[in-house]
């Protein structure tokens, strides 16, 4: 036969696939277990970050020890707790805390809600029911601060992130995103170190309570009013920005973590 | 022996892929600014290109030529996604700052380039050294711009310390523009002119030449 004949083409490319596909599946499937730790320990090492708690020579998840983790009911504030109305993927949440990938709960119906219609200033449709936060300890064993989930829209990706909150909660500790795919060079530069460095100390809400934190266009100085507020916008990146800005002020907002600040407020940390 | 020589090794200074061929030219600008993901991409492509070349070559006398590209191509994407796999499996850090130029080697010219030119009318043996050498051609040239791009745009070689930059109290200025990929333009430019003042058979003949204005055509 031919190596041109009509079957003996669709012999090889029949035979080709299979033996193709065999090859990346295996691939896939043996080294997934490697991949999500290494995901996992990525995201803890984000986490860590964030909250400045990255410490040089000692392993993440050493690290990691220091920080507990919680179940927010987003709407209420309040922590998942036990009670007999809870359906099952509720429970399993209870039961392995750290397991909970609130980026897939916000996918899986039943686990997420939309977000109403003019709220959506992060762009992002729907949010997880649950949200993990976390607290981070100090060696003396107390709440140095709360790591807080957050994404949103920039200009051509969702931004992942965690911004890390004083126990005032109102001073930011560290913000930082760890995926995103924002223009390398411009918007790319949320990465940036030294971008992230200007974070640290801004109050988020004012003295009234009052959201105000804010990414601006141009450069933050001492002469700017509310300086406190206010952050760098990045140069040549307004649409990133602005995306910044809102995300940080959704999740910090009456529709993100609102209730809970207000209930951590009220009743301590 | 000296065959399998000439076939490993010529293409790191006589036959260079991106300096004489001119082939792979969008990843040399994209991951060369700093020397971790440079070495990464140079082992990725240089094992793509290898393997590829070798089982196609293994194949060689079954495909039929009217579907040839798409064989090459099934063949390319399953070592790249396989690589990108261990990649993320074994190198989380480096995958992540590569992102999508892994998925990219795929569209590499060189490897496609190998497997037309070379494996479709070769043995599996010499074909894998000739993917081995053109990828050492290649990373030859990307680690001379990783280098170059980073220490010179961040004062640094594999994220150490060499020339301490402004920033952090040092003396040195980073020149910023080496950290955009354009720089490595210019560089690849000024490699392929010393290239060719070396060896001179390197420079291809003008295709047409331009004549003067004052030339009046005959009747």
């Amino acid at each position: 036969m031919s190596n041109d004949s009509t079957g003996k083409t669709l012999t090889v490319a029949f035979v080709l696939c299979i033996i193709c596909s065999i090859v990346v599946s295996t691939a896939a499937v043996v080294l997934k277990p490697l991949q999500l730790e290494n995901k996992l320990l990525d995201k803890k090492q984000n986490i860590l970050a964030a909250a400045g708690l990255l410490k040089v020579g000692e392993s993440v998840d050493e690290s990691f020890k220091n920080i507990d983790v919680k179940i927010v009911e987003r709407s209420s504030g309040n922590y998942l707790a036990s009670t007999p109305a809870l359906e099952g993927w509720e429970k399993a949440i209870l039961a392995n805390p750290e397991a909970y990938d609130q980026r897939k709960a916000a996918k899986t119906i039943g686990q997420f809600a939309p977000v109403g219609a003019g709220k959506d200033i992060a762009s992002i449709r729907k949010q997880a029911k649950y949200a993990t936060v976390y607290h981070a300890r100090n060696d003396a064993g107390e709440v140095e601060a709360i790591i807080l989930p957050v994404h949103g829209y920039g200009l051509w990706s969702t931004l992942y992130g965690f911004i890390a909150l004083e126990t005032d909660l109102s001073t930011v500790v560290g913000m930082g995103f760890y995926e995103h795919a924002e223009t390398p060079g411009l918007g790319g530069e949320v990465d940036n170190p030294k971008w992230k460095g200007l974070w640290p100390s801004k109050q988020v809400f004012d003295a009234d309570g009052v959201l105000k934190i804010e990414v601006i266009k141009g450069s933050v100085t001492s002469a700017t009013p509310d300086s406190q507020h206010k952050i760098d916008g990045l140069a040549g990146a307004t649409l990133t920005s602005r995306g910044v800005s809102n995300l940080v002020n959704f999740w910090l907002g009456k529709d993100g973590f609102g209730p809970y600040l207000a209930k951590l407020k009220a009743e301590g940390v | 022996m000296s065959e399998t020589k000439k076939v490993l090794f010529g293409p790191v200074v006589d036959t260079n892929p991106i300096a004489l061929q001119i082939l792979g030219i969008c990843s040399a600008l994209a991951v060369t600014s700093n020397l971790n993901t440079t070495l990464t991409m140079c082992i990725a492509l240089t094992l793509v290109t290898a393997f590829s070349s070798f089982f196609i070559s293994v194949i060689r006398n079954q495909i039929p030529s009217s579907i040839r590209i798409i064989v090459q191509m099934a063949i390319i994407a399953s070592l790249v996604i396989v690589v990108d796999q261990f990649l993320k499996a074994y190198a989380y850090s480096v995958s992540k700052s590569l992102s999508v130029f892994v998925g990219l080697i795929i569209t590499n010219c060189i490897v496609m380039g190998r497997a037309e030119a070379y494996a479709m009318k070769n043995p599996p043996i010499p074909s894998f050294m000739d993917g081995i050498g053109n990828g050492l051609g290649y990373s030859a040239i990307l680690i001379i711009l990783g280098v170059i791009r980073e220490l010179l745009g961040s004062g640094k070689l594999f994220g150490m310390e060499v020339l301490p930059v402004v920033n952090d109290g040092g003396w040195y200025i980073p020149n910023g523009m080496l950290l955009l990929p354009p720089s490595a333009f210019f560089l690849i430019g000024l490699i392929i002119w010393a290239l060719r003042s070396w060896k001179p058979e390197q420079v291809e003949a003008a295709e047409f030449k331009i004549s003067p204005n004052t030339q009046v055509s005959s009747h």
